[in-house]
């Protein structure tokens, strides 16, 4: 019982890991691109990623992953896309937004100057973002980034709202029958892989950028 | 007509005009002096020269043609601003060093990514003779290219490398090749930024208050290398607060107050027997801030 228990709560766990993964893989590139949009001199293109940013970070997850859900369906009767997908497309928006936010304040942060000094050099503005801007948002934005993706470990257990299996919602299972232990062994996954993992990369991750200050 | 003539540069941010109407000559060789109290417009004309802010009405004239006409601005694209920016380096007051490069990439870096597009430029010119050469030559001819490439490539690196080290050597610091601008005092940042600037072999360089944000200690240095630039015969435009370095290193002296030049001539005309009322008083003024 004891192992057949804790099979199941690895599987589900392979599938807080995957929650977890392509939303990184899909929502930090595509937050760089929310934040490009959102200081872009084009004021219509700003107004509507800006307000796209303002109603995601407004409302709940759980709500989104429901009206991504079940929205197509009852709006337009149209069949409804699989629970896994409409949870990664709330997720992958979600974090988009939040990343966005925080990439935007990294390169507001940088000075002026660093932009001056590049276009005097006669660099051309993808140069000036890509070889002297990035890193040194990078390295401006690794705090806040640390504390948004050690919440995205956590926030993956809001996917069982809409019956994907993840490991919150095996332990559950389990818990109806009267078994408590599984929670808490649920808890020491979270720990694991949060204060242990993700700790070292981060910690390994700012100690990679220290060799310069901005 | 001079090496460098701009004419009438007039520049507005909102209602308030910065500069009504200057208009400068410099030769060759020479180094100009740029004084006046703060907000008088000498930093906007310095940032206009380097196309960091574009004139609303003006002429630049450089070796004798016609690099910029703000009547025309609105139809200079990126690329030829970039273009244009290349005729003259700046060194910001505040250093502006890339942190996360070595004070070595520093100076290489621009370099390196224009001669990048160079090579990429050769590169789709050689396809292009490839493509037009009959069938059977034409694999004969792409290894020929191929190693023609593989020099320019070597050739490049190699001269843009010993061109950072001249440089480097030239403002006194060969042994901080591989430190980070972090490491570095004021001073020695200062002349790593203006290594940088020379890197580019700039027609003319511009300094914007160089020793503005550095301990008083240190400006001693940075105005060295700057007195050592004239010495071989750079054209610079150097705008400044330390009037006795004015007095010694110019060749000529621009007094600018409220966006008007209100006196110009050698440093012995300007210091010595200022004309304008109000030069006489911002004299006074700055030799007072010393007793």
């Amino acid at each position: 019982m004891f192992w057949e228990i804790i099979l199941e709560l690895s599987e589900g766990f392979l599938i807080t890991c995957e929650i977890f993964a392509l939303t990184l893989i899909f929502a930090l590139p595509l937050g760089l691109l929310v934040a490009l949009g959102a200081m872009s001199r084009f004021k219509p293109l700003k107004a509507v990623v800006k307000t796209i940013v303002w109603i995601v970070r407004g409302t709940p997850l759980m709500l989104q992953i429901m009206v991504i859900y079940y929205g197509p369906g009852l709006l337009f009767g149209v069949r409804g896309i699989g629970n896994m997908l409409a949870v990664m497309i709330a997720f992958i928006l979600n974090y988009a937004c939040y990343f966005s936010e925080i990439y935007r304040g990294g390169i507001e942060s940088i000075s002026k100057g660093q932009y001056e000094a590049g276009q005097v050099l006669g660099m051309t503005r993808s140069q000036i973002f890509f070889k002297v801007v990035l890193l040194q948002v990078v390295k401006r934005i690794l705090a806040p980034m640390s504390n948004e993706v050690m919440t995205l470990v956590k926030d993956t257990s809001l996917a069982r709202i809409i019956s994907v299996i993840e490991i919150l919602f095996v332990a559950e299972t389990f818990a109806l029958q009267g078994i408590i232990w599984p929670l808490f062994f649920t808890g020491v996954y979270y720990l694991l892989f949060i204060g242990i993992i993700l700790t070292i990369v981060f910690g390994r991750l700012e100690k990679k950028l220290n060799y310069f200050k901005v | 007509m001079a090496f460098l003539e701009l004419k009438n540069y007039r520049k507005k941010f909102g209602e308030n005009e910065v500069l009504k109407g200057i208009s400068v000559s410099l030769e060759k060789g020479e180094v100009l002096a740029i004084i006046g109290s703060s907000g008088g417009g000498k930093t906007t004309l310095l940032r206009c020269m380097n196309f960091l802010e574009m004139p609303d009405e003006g002429e630049l004239y450089l070796g004798g043609e016609k690099l910029f006409d703000a009547a025309e601005k609105k139809s200079y694209s990126d690329a030829e601003i970039r273009e244009k920016r290349l005729h003259f380096g700046l060194v910001f007051q505040q250093f502006n060093l890339f942190p996360q490069y070595t004070v070595f990439r520093n100076i290489t870096l621009a370099q390196t990514l224009l001669a990048k597009q160079d090579f990429k430029r050769k590169k789709a010119d050689f396809a292009a003779v490839c493509k037009k050469a009959p069938k059977a030559e034409r694999k004969k001819l792409k290894a020929e290219q191929k190693q023609i490439l593989a020099e320019i490539k070597a050739n490049q690196k190699k001269s843009i490398e010993e061109k950072a080290e001249n440089l480097l050597s030239r403002v006194g610091l060969s042994e901080k090749r591989d430190s980070y601008p972090y490491e570095l005092s004021g001073g020695q940042q200062q002349r790593v930024a203006i290594a940088r600037a020379l890197a580019l072999n700039p027609d003319i360089l511009c300094f914007d208050e160089p020793t503005s944000a550095l301990d008083p200690e240190l400006t001693g240095e940075v105005l060295k290398v700057i007195k050592g630039l004239k010495s071989s015969d750079s054209t610079m435009i150097v705008v400044t607060h330390e009037m006795e370095f004015a007095k010694s290193v110019a060749d000529r002296v621009i007094f600018i107050a409220d966006g008007v030049i209100e006196e110009e001539g050698t440093p012995q005309e300007v210091f010595e027997n200022p004309q304008s009322e109000k030069t006489r008083a911002f004299l006074r003024k700055s030799l007072e801030e010393v007793f």
